[in-house]
């Protein structure tokens, strides 16, 4: 007998790294910058999470310093994209590169440690996922309901109309591109801390792209990113049952579920957007596009 | 104050220059994080950049440029090619994995005959399933317009679980005693990939990177199809205009360095791999990113930019072996290597101005 509300429980769980990320880097892409590092922010903020965790014996302390973690190796990007003026891919490219060899270099010596254990918060469900789940609307309420959001639409939408009336396109996008850190290395220390409870090389396996995707899924909007992210937590959930199960598919073939629903969804929502009337759906008007200010 | 002017022309110069840089920046940067992790700095970069060629065990370590040179310039002469139109290819290690294993599959399914057309067919077996893994993300771009850079990265997730499927299931060793990984490809004659030339590392890969070197560079600087590359990737409406079809380029960019990166992946699975197992993917997919950079998107670029990078690999065992340094210290340097180039690229398309504050 499979008990509704304990697969939407775990439908929750497996979503939160991919929430976490994705809002982050919706916030980065509306503000006009396409940070492909993402991955490389998760494992930096799954192993320093870890480690944190670890060490103070305080999970709660992992997240926090998790969050910093992730924050500080986006600046590397930031240095990179707004001040040296170089590519984004190729500069979100680097950043995954460097962060995944970083994580495994400084992670040996943590691996086979079982994380600390987490006080589940209401419901028997982990604070982190709460908090996931709050940060939806608040990103919502930034984004359309803000002063400071309605300028870091304009900057995404517009740079250089953004920097003619008096805005700081660059001071602006440093923010969001750190605020994306902080979020892709809370989503990277849940799965170290509260998922799968150690270490391990490369633990987050594609997280940061599934993410990336979900924002174009989301048509950049903070409930289609949960709509996304859910999306994603039902296929992971449903292909560990059937793998319990013992369906008589390889093991190898069901695991691939989440990466084929990933692109499936990604090529149905770009086709939508392709073929409706607004080309680009909502993708803001700078999204990887650099600025630079003559005067 | 400091300011940027833009350059009316990127600088030659700088092209050539920056490159260097960034190698340099690296290894100080290198080093310092070797003397903040308790290694011996110097010893560490000397490991690396200079034993494996004239240390003393230079003799096993030299051949070895070659075999790992030869993958990382193969993939990255293709990418260099879509990068320059502007087409993300990133999933090249995915088409790397579905390479060896469709190359793979032809000497499986004629063992243990005997004749001069397997190698062969291997080859064009392992082109043919690069280029089609990279076909997937080139055609739901042009139908649907989904991002290549994202598609062609989930496929290389679902090409890791199809060799792991692969090496478990309908691929294992029926001689194998149960161990997961297909045949010794190395040890059927037929369908080996060996050293032509002892001592030097040299197999068939390394003449296809070689040729690849060169065809690339005909490519780009003499066919018209470079032409139109190379405007894609400068003015997109321009090309437009002049009657390049955004749609073929993106199926040749993305057809063309699958297949490149579908042969690396066969050379590999019948020569140093020897076997189709589920850890087939190597990483040469990613690093080869950094090699079409570093190498500035050209060919001789390229060529020079791959035997670095094969170094730092060499170099990273050997590092490995003497001063127990973690494996993953090659990865580091790598990702480093890129963030510098990125960095100093500043310097080919602006000139850094002092100016004097009044």
């Amino acid at each position: 007998m499979i008990d509704p509300l304990s697969v939407f429980l775990l439908l929750l769980a497996a979503a939160t790294p991919i929430l976490f990320a994705a809002l982050g880097e919706l916030i980065v892409e509306r503000a006009g910058v396409l940070n492909l590092g993402v991955e490389g922010m998760m494992i930096t903020g799954a192993l320093a999470g870890f480690a944190a965790a670890h060490a103070t014996g305080n999970a709660f302390i992992g997240f926090a310093v998790a969050a910093l973690a992730g924050a500080a190796i986006s600046m590397l990007f930031a240095l990179l994209t707004q001040f040296l003026l170089a590519n984004q891919v190729a500069s979100g490219l680097a950043l995954t590169l460097f962060g995944l060899g970083l994580a495994a270099l400084f992670g040996k010596p943590l691996e086979g440690i079982k994380a600390p254990p987490m006080p589940a918060g209401p419901l028997k469900v982990n604070w982190i996922v709460w908090l996931g789940l709050l940060m939806v609307p608040l990103v919502w309420w930034f984004l359309n309901r803000s002063r400071a959001g309605l300028i870091l639409r304009g900057v995404g939408e517009n740079h250089d109309a953004a920097h003619a009336l008096g805005y700081d396109v660059r001071r602006v996008r440093i923010a969001a591109i750190a605020f994306g850190g902080a979020m892709a290395g809370i989503g990277g220390a849940f799965i170290s801390i509260a998922t799968v409870l150690q270490w391990t090389e490369g633990m987050t396996a594609g997280a940061g792209w599934i993410a990336l995707a979900i924002v174009v899924f989301s048509n950049w909007t903070a409930p289609g990113v949960l709509a996304g992210a859910w999306l994603f937590g039902g296929v992971t959930v449903l292909q560990l049952r059937l793998q319990a199960a013992g369906v008589s598919v390889p093991v190898q073939l069901l695991s691939m579920a989440p990466y084929l629903a990933t692109i499936i969804v990604l090529v149905a929502i770009s086709a939508m957007q392709k073929f409706s009337r607004r080309a680009g759906g909502g993708a803001p008007g700078s999204l990887g596009r650099n600025f630079h200010a003559l005067r | 104050m400091i300011r940027l002017v833009p350059r009316s022309e990127t600088s030659m110069g700088w092209q050539i220059a920056t490159p260097v840089l960034a190698v340099l920046a690296t290894m100080v940067m290198g080093g310092l994080l070797f003397a903040i992790m308790g290694y011996d700095p110097v010893a560490a970069i000397r490991t690396i950049f200079w034993d494996p060629l004239f240390g003393p065990a230079a003799g096993y370590s030299r051949p070895q440029l070659l075999v790992k040179a030869a993958p990382l310039i193969l993939i990255a002469s293709g990418l260099a090619i879509g990068f320059r139109a502007g087409i993300w290819n990133i999933g090249a290690e995915g088409q790397y994995i579905i390479g060896g294993i469709t190359g793979a599959a032809v000497a499986l399914a004629a063992y243990p005959a005997d004749g001069m057309w397997i190698f062969p067919a291997m080859v064009l077996a392992g082109a043919l399933g690069g280029w089609a893994w990279g076909m997937i993300p080139a055609l739901l771009r042009n139908w649907f317009g989904a991002s290549e850079i994202l598609v062609s990265l989930m496929l290389v997730y679902v090409a890791e679980k199809i060799a792991a499927w692969m090496a478990f299931g309908p691929m294992r060793n029926p001689e194998g005693f149960g161990m997961p990984g297909s045949r010794n490809l190395t040890q059927y004659p037929p369908a080996a990939n060996p050293e032509l030339i002892a001592g030097t590392g040299a197999h068939w890969g390394v003449v296809a990177a070689a040729l690849a070197v060169l065809a690339t560079w005909f490519l780009i600087s003499r066919h018209i199809r470079g032409f139109h590359i190379r405007t894609a990737g400068l003015a997109p409406r321009a090309a437009r205009f002049a009657g390049v079809k955004p749609e073929t380029l993106v199926a040749f960019c993305l057809g063309l360095s699958g297949a490149l990166a579908g042969m690396a992946g066969l050379f590999e699975a019948s020569g140093p791999a020897g076997q189709i197992t589920d850890s087939f993917g190597s990483g040469y997919g990613f690093t080869a990113i950094i090699v079409a950079f570093l190498g500035r998107l050209h060919p001789l670029g390229i060529l020079l930019a791959g035997l670095l990078l094969a170094l730092t690999y060499i170099g990273g065992e050997l590092a490995q072996l003497t001063l127990q340094l973690p494996a993953a210290t090659v990865q580091v340097f790598q990702g480093m290597l890129l963030f510098f180039l990125l960095g100093f690229d500043l310097l080919t398309r602006f000139r850094v101005e002092r100016t004097v504050t009044a």
